[in-house]
């Protein structure tokens, strides 16, 4: 049923999208008032339980649905935040188990269709998608060519193992076409270990990447310090950086005057190391600063990766930070959404290292790029600071 | 006769507490064993195995298990993302239910643990399942969603990028749970009802992947015993109050036992600390050479046993502390062993279960087990088997 809809989605979308209406007009399973009300008391659950007791109830509403409901419950996703979107699923997948419990079929066009309208939740959309495999797998997974660069990272990475996978089939024998396969994958991978896998593909088969500039590190810094760290205490401590950055001030470290100086970060995985132009100490506390200069005005985030305990100011605000040291680090470990201005724009980061003396410790360095919600390097962006060093943050 | 009254007090407080009910890390006392209960007298692939079902995803958490049902938590996708919580019937392995979520905390995480870390626990009407993320679940007994909390939307420094592990302890109507890290440290109680605060409670800011435990003293109130790298706080579970507080130390990994109104803990060693109604505890004895590692202690009649990770079981007598005798098991070890009657059910990391009778002078091993996977997690037991899962598959072995 499925590869009909993939044969000509949007007619199939649009007669779908009417089916699904009809029946949501004139199914007698629910008074639509309801259940309307129902999904927004639950849609207004929040932080530290809020809304639990009147969500507790609605929930209880969508969980007598048909599965009539279950698109417009899905639909409801698009406007709930992370954790609406958990009860939201939920009730969903109650009202399915007892539908199947009857013996009723799974609404396959509704929730297809539901699937292929890209402008629904990321998340519901995986769902469904999920939902479907369960019983329509062969059906479903045969979608999956159209959705390489899918706004679902979850639908777009298995979009993607298909192409790898083919990619690594023909590497034997038909290198460029494994190559193009590969450079097709890479153009939509946004997973770090998809793109390694791909990177790696290449590799064998001649091919180099310049990884910088995929994954979009921000490598061009000034740094200043060593300040003071000792017990820890200079996390909290508001050194003169935090109060205003001028590129060409002397300050008192933690052992004698510091100055900015340039760090430029030529590793592959962008990572900035301190310890190359401060040395290799304990207890200390370090400021990254720089520049980025973007065209137009546009929602950003900014994806670090740090072991070690950090603050970060975009444009003079605080955006976060996080006093853990030495738990380990990856790619885009936090993601912080920021709002990016046409022109300049400013990124403090504030670097603590702590007493610790295990080989595992020495590490005092961190990881950065922009990107957008789905992790694409926002281009065209420039990072550093121009001459003359002069700056306030 | 304090015995008898604790015990006849835990039955009234946990009706669900009888040998057909694992509702909780380690067992209804934290401490790797139930009365009423046996092992198998031998392991067999053959004739052993009652049933075995794969599981969609990882997880070191142990099954629970409520009457005819077992519950399982996992995680999958590529970054652990995708949080389940499965129910399959305990006769035959058929699954029943299986929830999904999507967490909404960081899943980063050592690759040797996983995000369904923690055990999930029931007061016997309702199922809650705490992950790594900090996404608390409550469910009722039929998979119907009551209540979802996410710890890390609320606090949003409430994490460690090695992974949390910490399970969860229910009574009186409060969820306990301890959320410690190396920064925004807390423990919390929690309505079962609805999933709001009773209390929350500033906690050592130091990495902590230990759980927590019920005491239930000799009047018959209970508490909860909150263990850090610090010691032990016994808070009271409706209000969070802090009724003492041992501060001796203890592991940040391995957790305290509990056999009437003793609890052990991995302390300089072992410490067997007394609580009663009001006061510190009393300290009945310490013991450095029962020293745990990763899995806790295990309370096997008038014995207990520690392990270290390396394989190194270690006998103690439960009165007083002194070790009878050691046993080496073909190690490593992270999951801690269950016990029944004299016998001991060890799995070690690469998933091969060793049947130990601790009755013996020296300990011996009566039989072996190969899984062939990979198993973290700690097994469970009822009067009808013994359930033990890896990041693929769930066994449920013969009595």
């Amino acid at each position: 049923m499925l590869r009909q809809l993939e044969s000509n989605r949007l007619q199939s979308l649009g007669a779908c999208l009417a089916v699904s209406l009809s029946l949501l007009m004139a199914s007698p399973c629910f008074a639509q008032g309801t259940l309307t009300e129902a999904i927004q008391q639950i849609q207004a659950v929040s932080r530290e339980a809020q809304g639990h007791e009147l969500a507790q109830k609605a929930l209880k509403v969508l969980a007598s649905q048909s599965g009539d409901a279950v698109p417009e419950i899905l639909a409801s996703m698009d406007k709930a935040n992370p954790l609406a979107r958990n009860w939201l699923r939920s009730s969903v997948e109650s009202i399915l188990q007892r539908e199947q419990s009857e013996n009723k079929p799974l609404p396959v066009v509704p929730l297809g269709t539901f699937l292929l309208d890209v402008r629904h939740s990321p998340e519901a959309r995986a769902f469904v998608f999920d939902i479907l495999s369960q019983s329509e797998s062969a059906q479903v997974k045969s979608l999956l060519p159209g959705m390489l660069n899918d706004p679902s990272m979850d639908l777009r990475r298995a979009a993607i193992q298909g192409v790898l996978d083919q990619a690594v089939a023909k590497a034997g024998s038909q290198k460029d076409a494994a190559a193009l396969l590969y450079q097709q994958a890479l153009t939509c991978a946004r997973d770090v270990d998809q793109i390694e896998a791909i990177v790696t593909g290449l590799k064998t088969l001649g091919h180099k990447t310049d990884l910088p500039r995929l994954f979009g590190w921000i490598s061009k810094w000034k740094v200043v310090g060593p300040f003071d760290n000792t017990k820890r205490e200079g996390f909290d401590r508001v050194f003169p950086p935090e109060k205003e950055v001028n590129l060409s001030a002397e300050y008192d470290g933690k052992t004698g005057k510091v100055r900015w100086t340039d760090l430029a970060s030529a590793d592959d995985y962008g990572k900035v190391d301190v310890n190359l132009p401060l040395g290799k100490l304990k207890e200390t506390i370090a400021y990254c600063y720089t520049e980025i200069r973007v065209d137009r005005a546009q929602p950003a985030e900014l994806r670090l990766g740090c072991k070690n305990a950090w603050k970060i100011w975009f444009n003079g605000q605080l955006v976060f930070g996080r006093d853990e040291y030495h738990r380990g680090a990856e790619i885009d470990q936090y993601k912080m959404p920021v709002e990016l201005k046409a022109g300049k724009n400013t990124v403090l980061v504030k670097l603590g290292q702590n007493e610790q003396k295990e080989d595992w410790t020495i590490e005092w360095e961190f990881q950065l790029r922009v990107t957008d919600a789905q992790g694409t390097p926002i281009t065209p962006l420039r990072a550093g600071v121009p001459a003359p060093l002069t700056a306030s943050h | 006769m304090k015995q008898l009254f604790t015990l006849v007090s835990l039955a009234a407080l946990m009706p669900w507490a009888t040998a057909a009910h694992w509702t909780q890390f380690r067992g209804p006392s934290s401490n790797g064993t139930m009365p009423g209960t046996e092992l198998p007298s031998t392991l067999s692939k053959e004739n052993g195995i009652a049933w075995q079902i794969d599981l969609p995803g990882r997880g070191l958490s142990s099954p629970i298990v409520l009457n005819d049902r077992v519950y399982v938590s996992c995680s999958s996708g590529p970054k652990q993302e995708k949080l389940h919580v499965i129910c399959f019937q305990a006769s035959d392995g058929r699954k029943v239910w299986e929830r999904t979520f999507r967490a909404t905390g960081r899943t980063m995480c050592h690759e040797k643990t996983s995000v369904a870390a923690p055990t999930p626990t029931s007061d016997g009407e309702r199922i809650f399942a705490l992950f790594s993320s900090n996404d608390l679940v409550c469910l009722d007994l039929q998979g119907n969603l009551q209540w979802f909390r996410g710890l890390t939307q609320d606090y949003p420094n409430a994490s460690n990028s090695l992974g949390m592990s910490s399970s969860l302890v229910v009574t009186e109507g409060v969820l306990g749970a301890q959320i410690e890290n190396d920064s925004e440290s807390f423990s919390a109680g929690f309505d079962v009802k609805d999933g709001r605060n009773l209390w929350k409670l500033d906690r050592p800011k130091m990495a902590n992947w230990c759980s927590p435990t019920v005491l239930t003293t000799s009047g018959g109130k209970t508490l909860f015993g909150l263990q850090s790298g610090k010691g032990v706080t016994a808070v009271e579970p409706r209000t969070g109050r802090i009724v003492w507080d041992y501060k001796d130390g203890a592991s940040p990994v391995s957790s305290s036992a509990v056999s009437g109104s003793v609890l052990y803990a991995p302390s300089q060693g072992l410490t067997a600390l007394e609580f009663s109604d009001s006061g510190e505890p009393k300290q009945l004895w310490r013991a450095g050479q029962l020293r745990p590692g990763t899995p806790s202690p295990v309370v096997v009649g008038d014995k207990i046993l520690v392990m270290n990770d390396g394989g190194v079981l270690t006998c103690g007598e439960l009165a007083t502390g002194k070790r009878l005798w050691q046993l080496r098991l073909k190690g490593p070890f992270s999951a801690t062993p269950v016990a029944a009657g004299n016998r001991l059910l060890a799995v070690n990391e690469k998933g091969l279960a060793q049947l130990v009778d601790v009755s013996k002078p020296e300990g011996e091993v009566l039989s072996e087990l190969d899984l062939a996977q990979t198993v973290l997690g700690t097994p469970s037991l009822t009067a009808d088997g013994v359930y033990i899962r890896s990041d693929a598959r769930l066994w449920k072995l013969r009595r």
